[in-house]
Formats: C-alpha cells, structure tokens, sequence
C-alpha cells in the first residue's frame, strides 16, 4: 500500500481520521491497543479469562462463552492456512494488484489472522507455507501496518 | 403458526442496467406481473410489504423501500425493509412468511430490487467488501472473489476439489440460462474457456463468478384461505430455517459437523468444521429447514434447488451444507453430473446426469445477482417450477423439472454470516 499520513484525532482510545466520500472520525474503541501495537512492532491477540480460547484477531470478550478477553502477543511467526493472489480488487486497491492474500496461522492459537503476504513470486505460495510478520516503519494506525514474508518453502 | 402458500411471483429482466427505470419502476414492472397472474386478488386483500435491498451506496438513497411502497400504492399498509447483505432478499421472503404463519396478515407482497449499473465494477466490488469488516478485513484489500478464493484454496487442499470441477458448475448454469429470457449472461462454455478467461482471483477465473446487475423480484404470500380464494395452484411453504456465522472468515472455529439426520460423526472424524472451507451457517438453515419440512434425506425428497452460487466455488461448498453430499465430496457431486438437467446437453460426460437439478434457472452465475432481488428470483423460479408453469413464464419449457414435489432455495451473504433456506411443496 502506498504511504499516506495519517492524522491522529486521540490515542486513548486511538482515533484515526478516515475517509470515504464521507469523512468519519473513526474510533478503534476497546481494540485500539492491536493498532498502538502494530506501531510498536507487536501483534497483539486475545485469551478468554474464562474458557482460555484464545483469538488472533482480537476480540474484548470471547465468541465461546462471552467472558472479558485479556490481551496476549502473538509470535511473529506462523503458517499460510490459506491464501490467493487477486488480479481485481475494489476500486479503492485496484492499483495495488496483483497483491496476494493470506489467513495465517499460529502455533497454539485457535482462530486465524488475514494479512498481505509481500516479498515472494506468487506462483510459489502454498498453505503450510512460513512466515515471519514485517512491520510499517511510519504507521498508519491500519491493520495493514503488518504484512508477513515466506521465511522458507 | 397457520400454513402459509405462494400464490404469484414476478421478475424483471436482469440486465448490466437499466438506465431508464428506477429501482420503483422495475418492482411496479415485477409486481404488475404477478398481480396479472393472481386477478381475483384485489388489492383491499393485501395486508402489508415487506422490502429488500442490500446497499444504500448503489441506490444512493436511503428508505428506498418507502418510495416503492408509495410507487406501488400499498400506502398506508404495514411495510418495512429487510437487509442481510446477499441473504437479503431470502430474509426478505421469510419475513413474509413470518407475517403470515403469525396470523398478522393474510397477504403479504415480498419485493426485492438493486441497482448496481450506477457506479463501475470496481467501485461496486468496493461497496460490497465494505460488508466485511472494515477494521480487519476490508483494508487489507477488501474484496469478496478474494475472500472466496481463499475459501476454496482451502476446499481444494482439504478435500481434492478441482478447478476443472468448479468449471463445471459454470458450464451448467450458463448452459441452463440459454432457456431463460430473465438471464442477463447465458452461453455455452468449455472447461478450457472457463480456465482460459482472465484470472480474477487464484483460482477463481471472470466465469466463475456472478455478474452485477440491475433487477427486481416479487413474491406474494397468503394464508390458506386466501390462496385457495384467488389461485388456481398455489404453492405451500413447508419450512423455513437459517443460520448465521463470524464475520471475520479469520474467526470460523475449527470443530464439529453439524450433523443431518442422515449423517453420523464417524463420516467426518478428522474434519475440523467449518474452518474456511465450509459454511456452518449454510448447515444449521438446512438442518432447521428440513426438520420443519420433514425431511430426512435431501438428495432423495427434493425435485430440484435454486441456490446462491455467487462463485462456482460456493455451489460446491453448498451441496455439502445442504447435505446433498457429504462434507468433501462437492466436487464429486458435479462431477457426477447429478445437478445437471437431464434433458439438456451440455457436452460433458455425465453418468449420474438429472438426478437432483441444481440452479435450473441459471442461479446467480448466469441470471445475474441483483442483490436484494436475488433470494426472491429464486423463490419465483421454485414456484413456477412447482406450479409446472415454466412454460407459461419462459417461453419454453426446456427447464421445467419433471412432475416436482418439493423445491429448495437458498439465499447466502457475506462469506457466510447469513444463510435462509426456505423448503416450497407443489399441492396435490
Ligand atoms: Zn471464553
């Protein structure tokens, strides 16, 4: 994604200025810490207090038993569970293709995280696949402030 | 909760556009239709509307539902809009069917329309990923051939299912389309041809997906009174029953099957369900569908099914959640040549051809999906066809299934966050 300033409305909770034809003051609420994170060069999930359940996409209360979620740091390495290269896209990434797609997988983590997979020839992805998180260096406060690398075949 | 019929439908051509009618005029167009088709109906016996369209941003109006409701002169009467993304116009029939079995009316007009041809393709591929989540999902390159992509990656790498299978599905349902004059896109194709055109997202190729569309669809329920007071052949609505799942794809637990009653645990011991390929949802709508209707085993008591095949991709995932098959052997069961037509060649060879007709009307991937029309275009297929008065509404009777009892239509959003199936009987 090409860089863009981000202008910064509040940190706590971490509101960001958006826009789309209509412009919001959009307000990550109780999952602002996974954003302040990704700034930080972490990748931040969620662990049931209750049934233990634990999310790679972070969630304040469990989907299981809705119990309060603490937050966890995800290792920053995982697997491609799934993936695909897009050639179209919405208008909004249309100059951004081809870009590929991934939900990635973590050791010990029961759901999943979707991402960009950058730095390979997409003809060689597969699932199973390596990969290590790669963080923005100026953040965007987006969730694409992460990508993730093969870091083998 | 009283029984509750489908006396009449009607729907509009779908087409690229319409750039000279507006969302009230192609409802009025469906709704006169079905009104033409029912005349002793009188509209003192209409007790209310129920409305469906996905998306504010194509119709660049919100309370469109209202500027119909006026347009068709059902004002004062109860009315509402329903929304559940590519569901919505299931939902919209259910809602229907609710106001009925409820006994709150006697007649109730279900109407369903989008206008898609006012923005560009890319633009509406952009609208629509907006129904995924906008923090997690949609900036990362929020768009649904994308999403589904990945869905059947994943199919093919659990269950073997192959590109050339999905590119079955596509040569079905656009061949079927040759015999239906509502279809926006239909042509023969070839496995090669399907494989051939532009990659859209891997695997998914630009025939293997569905189209936008302009169009309207209308259905008209009644109470039992009513439908043997004003039609001829009504059509009885045996059960109804959805389901719904995570937003995020990212979030779809890795558990157990929802079983069907023909099924038992063993058939699935080493399947973690649903994961991404499968849709939890899409089985928890058949399975409580099929309870209310009695039914024990789909592939022998259903005649034929109209179902969301926004991506070849997704008719082979629904096949498994419908219990058609079992989880895995989607594949297989086009293969089989089972949810063809019997009676239509497609040069293909197909062993098993005719057994369970599946999308005879063309489905998504040939009609088009006008998304808040779509669940009710289905709906008027499965009662023309249940009616057998295919002939009478196409032109030609090439799609009528033979003598059919009992009919399935399926209408699915998101990747899967909503799911209707909704059972429909011929009456003796
Ligand atoms: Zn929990």
């Amino acid at each position: 994604m090409k860089a863009k300033g981000t202008v910064v409305l509040g940190v706590d909770p971490l509101i960001i200025h958006d826009d789309y034809h209509i412009e919001y003051h959009h307000s990550y609420a109780q999952d602002s810490p996974f954003f302040v994170g990704l700034s930080q060069g972490k990748l931040r999930g969620s662990r049931c207090s209750a049934c233990g359940y634990t999310f790679a996409t972070p969630r304040a209360h469990c989907m299981e038993c809705g119990a309060p979620t603490e937050w966890i740091d995800l290792p920053l390495t995982g697997r491609i569970h799934t993936f695909t290269t897009c050639y179209y896209g919405g208008e909004l990434f249309l100059e951004e293709t081809p870009f590929t797609l991934i939900l990635v997988e973590f050791e010990g983590i029961n759901t999943l995280f979707l991402s960009r997979l950058k730095g390979c020839d997409p003809s060689t992805v597969r699932i199973g696949q390596p990969v290590v998180a790669r963080f923005a260096k100026t953040p965007s406060f987006k969730v694409t402030d992460v990508w993730f690398e093969p870091t083998g075949p | 909760m009283r029984p509750v019929y489908m006396i009449s439908g009607g729907i509009t051509k779908f087409a690229k556009a319409h750039p000279r009618k507006d969302f009230r005029l192609m409802v009025k167009e469906a709704y006169d239709y079905a009104l033409a088709d029912v005349p002793r109906l009188t509209k003192e016996m209409i007790d209310g509307a129920v409305g469906s369209y996905f998306s504010d941003h194509f119709t660049r109006q919100l309370k469109a539902a209202s500027m119909v409701q006026d347009y068709l002169g059902l004002c004062p009467k109860p009315s509402k809009r329903v929304e559940g993304g590519g569901a919505t116009g299931g939902l919209c029939f259910q809602s229907a069917w609710e106001a009925i079995a409820s006994g709150r009316m006697n007649c109730c007009v279900a109407f369903g329309f989008e206008t898609m041809s006012r923005v560009n393709t890319w633009k509406g591929n952009e609208f629509i990923a907006l129904a995924s989540d906008t923090n997690f999902d949609f900036p990362v390159g929020g768009f649904y051939t994308g999403y589904y992509a990945m869905m059947v990656q994943r199919h093919m790498y659990e269950f073997g299912t192959t590109v050339e299978q999905m590119a079955m599905v596509s040569i079905k349902n656009h061949t079927n389309a040759l015999y239906n004059p509502y279809a926006q896109k239909a042509k023969r194709l070839t496995i090669k041809d399907v494989r051939e055109s532009p990659m859209v997202a891997t695997p998914l190729t630009m025939e293997d997906i569905c189209v936008m569309s302009d169009g309207a669809a209308v259905c008209i329920l009644a109470s039992e009174e009513v439908a043997q007071q004003v039609c001829h052949r009504p059509v009885k609505i045996t059960g109804v029953g959805s389901g719904s799942d995570a937003m995020r794809m990212a979030d779809r637990p890795r558990g157990k099957v929802i079983l069907l009653p023909h099924e038992s645990e063993a058939d699935y011991r080493h399947l973690h369900y649903p994961g991404v390929h499968s849709f939890r949802g899409g089985r928890m709508a058949a399975k409580l569908a099929y309870e209310m209707a009695g039914i024990t085993n789909p592939l022998e008591e259903l005649s034929f099914v109209e179902l969301h095949d926004a991506y070849t991709s997704s008719e082979i995932q629904t096949y498994e959640d419908l219990g058609l098959c079992r989880y895995g052997e989607g594949g297989q069961f086009v293969e089989s040549g089972a949810p063809f037509m019997a009676s239509i060649e497609y040069g293909l060879e197909l062993p098993d051809q005719g057994r369970l007709p599946v999308n005879p009307s063309g489905g998504l991937l040939a009609c088009g999906h006008p998304v808040g029309a779509t669940g009710l275009m289905q709906a008027v297929f499965a009662f023309w066809q249940l009616q057998g008065s295919i002939e009478k509404h196409l032109g030609n009777d090439q799609l009528q299934v033979p003598n059919p009892k009992r009919g399935l239509i399926h209408s699915h959003a998101g990747t899967g966050t909503y799911i209707t199936v909704s059972i429909l009987e011929a009456c003796e």
